[in-house]
C-alpha cells in the first residue's frame, strides 16, 4: 500500500490526531465524588494518509481500543483535537457529527457481539443505509448484493441469522455493514483477534484487497505483531496511554528503537525450531502499571530493562530519527532534538 | 531423550462420542499416542480439532451424558485410565498428572483464596498438615516466580493480574510434583510478554523437575520454542506427528504444510499476500470414512473420498502422517502425483 501514495508526495493526511487525551473518571465513596481518572490515552499525535494502513499495538489495556473509539467520536474526549478528511471530529456538535458519520467506521473485534442475533444478514448490512441514505428498495436490496459479493458471502445467505455463520463469515458480515456507506476510513479493533489461524489469514486478505479496490485508509489495531507486520504501512507501538514509538513497518521491525518496541518484537516466538533456539527474548518484569496512578517520568521505567536515573524524574521528550520515525526515550536525548510537532505522518519510503 | 524410553503414558484408539440434539458429534476419532518421560509435546490444529476433548477425555474429565467414550486405553503407571475406579482415578489426577486450562478465571474458584487452593490437593493427595501445606505452598509460590509468596496466600484470584493468575495455576499443577503436566493453551489468553515469560519459567521447570509436558496451543511459534515432539490434529484424527525439526522442516501432511505456510512472522523475508487455507473444517457426525481434509486439500483425488488413510511412518524414525499421497517407502512430493 505504500505504492499508493507514490507520487503523491504533497498529500494531505486523511486522519489527522494532535495531543488526544481520554480520561476516564474513577468515582468513589456515597456521593461518587470524583477521586481520580483513568488515564486510558494520555496526549497522543499521529497522522494517517489516504489509502495508508497504521497499525497501533501494544499490550491488553494500553488504550489502544479507547484511540479508536475516541477518533470516532463515540467517547467525548478530554482533550486534543481529531480531524478526518479536514472536519474536526473531536469537539464538533451531534448533529454535524451525524452527517460526517457515514465516512468513519469501525469492525470489531468479536462478530458474534457486534451483530444483533435478532436481525437477518440483509438488514444488518442494509441498517446503516436505512438510516444515512434514501434508496427505494430495489436499489437498497442491489446494494446489499453488492457489498456481499465484495465480501465474498454468498446471496444466498441474506435472509439467514448470525448464529449460522462461523466466525470468518460472521466478520465478512461486519465489514460488509461498515462498508455499507462508502467510508475512507475504518477503524479495525482486533479483527482477527477471535479468529482461527487459517481463518485470520483469510480476513486479512480480503481487508486488503477492498483496500486496495475502495482506496480505504485504516487504522489497524492488533496484539499480533507478525500480522501488524504483514498489514500495515507504518507501526505506532502504545504503552500506557502513549505512543512510544512510531515508525515504517520496515525501520520498526528491523531495528526497533524504543525498549519496549525492543522488548514486545523479542517476545514473539517463531515458528522456525532453529532460529528459536537462539532467540533471546527480552523477557520483561512484572505487569503494566495501572494508568489511575501512572509512574513517576517516564511510563516505563518501572519495566525498562534500560532504565536511566532521569527516567524516573522526567517524562522523555519525543525524538525525531527522520522519514516520519519518532521516539519517546531519554536514551535518544543527546544526539536528537526534541520535535516541535509528533506528527510521523511522512511517507515511508 | 532416548528414543527407546518406554512412554509414560501410552493412549490407543481413544475416541469420544457427544450426544446432541442435533445428532452426534464425533470429537475424537481414534486418537493413538504416547509421551515419553521428560519431554514436551506439542498438540496443534485449529479450533474444534479435538485437542481439548482428547486430553479431557484421558483423564475422563467429560460429563457423560453428553460425552461417551466408546473406545480406547490410556496406559499410565501400568494401569488403564479408562478402567480404574473413581477413587483411583483421583490419586491420579492432580498428583501424578497435573493439569492446566486456558483461562486460570473458570479453572480458579473466585471464592476461595489461592493460599487454600493450593494446600487443598496436597492435604487430599500427600496427606501433608497444614503447616505443611502451607510452607510448601511458599514455595511453590516463589518457584512460579510470585513476588512476596507469604502474603499473596491469603489473596483471592480476581487480586491477581492474568499473567500472575496463570502462575497461580501452574503452581496448583505442580503442588504434587506430577510425572505429567498436560496444558492446555496456557498462553493463548496472555500478551506476548507475559507469554513470553511464562514459556521461560515452564523452560526452567522443565530443567529442575523433569516431568513430561503436553503442551496444547494454535500458536506455531510457541511449539517451535518448546517442544521436542509435535502432533497435529484435524477433524478429531492426528494427521501428522513427529520430531520438532522435522514437522517445521519438512512437513509431510497437506494440513500441516499448508498451516505452517499461513503464519506471518515478525522476521526474515516478508510475503506480499499471505497464504490461506479456503474453507473451514468440518464438524464429524459420524465415524470418518474418508480423509476429513479432503474438502481443503489441493492434492485431493478420488480415493481419498473413499478411504481414510491411516497414520503410517515416513522417512525419519518417529515421523508419522495420514495421507494417500505418502508412499511409506519412497520421498516423493505431492507435486509429482497431483500434475
Ligand atoms: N469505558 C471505560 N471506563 C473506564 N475505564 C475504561 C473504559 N474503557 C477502557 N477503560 C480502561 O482504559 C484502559 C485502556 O483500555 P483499552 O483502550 O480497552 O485498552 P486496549 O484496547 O489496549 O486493551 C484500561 O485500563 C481500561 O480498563
Ligand atoms: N460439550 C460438548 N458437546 C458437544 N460437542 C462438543 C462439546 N465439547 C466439544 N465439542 C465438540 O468437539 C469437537 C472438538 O472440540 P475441542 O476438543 O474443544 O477442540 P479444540 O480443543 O481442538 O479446539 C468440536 O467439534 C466441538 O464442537
Ligand atoms: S526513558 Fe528511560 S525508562 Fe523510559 S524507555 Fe527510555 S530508557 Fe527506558
Ligand atoms: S489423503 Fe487425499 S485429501 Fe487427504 S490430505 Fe492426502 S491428498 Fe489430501
Ligand atoms: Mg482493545
Ligand atoms: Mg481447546
Amino acid at each position: 500500500m505504500a505504492d499508493v501514495r507514490n507520487g503523491t508526495e504533497a498529500q494531505a493526511p486523511l486522519v489527522k490526531v494532535r495531543d488526544l487525551k481520554m480520561y476516564f473518571p474513577i468515582h468513589a465513596g456515597l456521593f461518587r465524588t470524583h477521586v481520580g481518572d483513568i488515564k486510558a490515552v494520555d496526549g497522543i499525535s499521529f497522522d494517517i494518509m489516504p489509502g495508508e494502513t497504521l497499525g497501533l499495538v501494544g499490550e491488553s489495556g494500553c488504550g489502544k481500543s479507547t484511540v479508536g473509539r475516541s477518533i470516532l467520536r463515540l467517547y467525548d474526549v478530554t482533550g486534543g483535537t481529531v480531524e478526518i478528511n479536514g472536519f474536526e471530529i473531536a469537539h464538533v456538535d451531534r448533529d454535524s457529527l451525524r452527517s460526517k458519520r457515514p465516512m468513519m467506521q469501525m469492525i470489531f473485534q468479536d462478530p458474534q457481539a457486534s451483530l444483533n442475533p435478532r436481525m437477518t444478514v440483509a438488514s444488518i448490512i442494509g441498517e446503516p443505509l436505512d438510516e444515512h441514505m434514501k434508496l427505494s428498495a430495489d436499489e437498497r436490496l442491489a446494494r446489499i448484493y453488492e457489498l456481499m459479493d465484495w465480501v465474498g458471502l454468498n446471496r444466498e445467505f441474506a435472509k439467514r441469522y448470525p448464529h449460522e455463520f462461523s466466525g470468518g463469515q460472521r466478520q465478512r458480515i461486519g465489514i460488509a455493514r461498515a462498508l455499507a456507506l462508502n467510508p475512507k476510513f475504518i477503524v479495525c479493533d482486533e479483527p482477527i483477534a477471535a479468529l482461527d489461524v487459517s481463518i485470520q489469514a483469510q480476513v486479512v486478505n480480503l481487508l486488503e484487497e477492498l483496500q486496495g479496490r475502495l482506496n480505504l485508509t485504516y487504522l489497524f489495531i492488533s496484539h499480533d505483531l507478525s500480522m501488524v507486520r504483514h498489514i500495515a504501512d507504518r507501526v505506532a507501538v502504545m504503552y500506557l496511554g502513549r505512543i512510544v514509538e512510531i515508525a515504517s513497518r520496515e525501520k520498526l521491525f528491523a531495528e526497533p528503537l524504543h525498549p519496549y518496541t525492543q522488548a514486545l518484537l523479542s517476545a514473539v516466538p517463531e515458528p522456525d525450531p532453529e532460529s528459536e533456539r537462539n532467540r533471546k527474548p527480552i523477557v520483561l518484569q512484572g505487569d503494566v502499571p495501572s494508568p489511575a496512578n501512572p509512574p513517576k517520568g517516564c511510563n516505563f521505567s518501572t519495566r525498562c530493562p534500560k532504565v536511566m536515573d532521569i527516567c524516573k524524574l522526567q517524562e522523555p521528550g519525543v525524538f525525531e530519527f527522520g522519514e516520519g520515525r519518532q521516539v519517546a526515550c531519554h536514551l535518544y536525548s543527546e544526539s536528537m532534538t526534541t520535535t516541535a510537532e509528533p506528527t510521523a505522518g511522512e511517507r515511508t519510503n | 531423550m532416548p528414543d527407546t524410553a518406554m512412554p509414560i503414558l501410552d493412549v490407543n484408539g481413544l475416541k469420544t462420542v457427544f450426544r446432541t440434539r442435533g445428532g452426534e458429534v464425533h470429537a475424537v476419532n481414534s486418537v493413538d499416542f504416547h509421551l515419553r518421560p521428560g519431554e514436551l509435546l506439542g498438540v496443534v490444529g485449529e479450533s474444534g480439532s479435538g485437542k481439548s476433548v482428547t486430553m479431557m477425555s484421558l483423564l475422563r474429565l467429560l460429563p457423560s451424558p453428553p460425552a461417551e467414550m466408546r473406545n480406547g486405553t490410556v496406559m499410565f503407571d501400568g494401569q488403564d485410565l479408562l478402567k480404574i475406579s473413581p477413587e483411583e482415578l483421583r490419586k491420579v489426577r492432580g498428583s501424578k498428572i497435573g493439569f492446566i486450562f486456558q483461562d486460570p478465571m473458570t479453572s480458579l474458584n473466585p471464592v476461595y483464596t489461592v493460599g487454600f487452593q493450593l494446600a487443598e490437593p496436597l492435604r487430599a493427595h500427600l496427606g501433608m498438615s497444614k503447616a505443611q501445606a502451607r510452607d510448601r505452598s511458599v514455595e511453590l509460590l516463589k518457584l512460579v516466580g510470585i513476588p512476596d509468596p507469604e502474603r499473596r496466600l491469603k489473596d483471592f484470584p480476581h487480586q491477581f493480574s492474568g499473567g500472575m493468575r496463570q502462575r497461580v495455576m501452574i503452581a496448583i499443577a505442580l503442588a504434587c510434583d506430577p510425572q505429567v503436566l498436560i496444558a492446555d493453551e496456557p498462553t493463548t489468553a496472555l500478551d506476548v510478554t507475559i507469554q513470553a515469560q511464562i514459556i521461560e519459567l515452564v523452560k526452567d521447570l522443565r530443567r529442575k523437575l523433569g516431568m513430561a509436558i503436553i503442551w496444547i496451543t494454535h500458536d506455531l511459534g510457541v511449539i517451535a520454542g518448546i517442544a521436542d515432539r509435535v502432533m497435529v490434529m484435524y477433524a478429531g484424527q492426528v494427521v501428522e506427528e513427529g520430531p520438532v525439526n522435522e514437522i517445521f522442516r519438512d512437513p509431510q501432511h497437506p494440513y500441516t504444510q499448508a498451516l505452517l505456510k499461513t503464519v506471518p512472522a515478525v522476521r526474515g523475508p516478508r510475503a506480499e499476500r499471505l497464504q490461506v487455507i479456503e474453507g473451514q473444517p468440518p464438524i464429524m457426525h459420524e465415524t470418518p470414512d474418508a480423509c476429513s481434509f479432503r474438502n481443503r486439500c489441493q492434492y485431493a483425488f478420488d480415493r481419498c473420498a473413499r478411504e481414510n488413510p491411516a497414520l503410517e511412518p515416513v522417512h525419519v524414525p518417529g515421523h508419522r502422517a495420514a495421507c494417500f499421497l505418502l508412499d511409506t517407502a519412497s520421498t516423493k512430493e505431492p507435486e509429482t502425483v497431483h500434475g
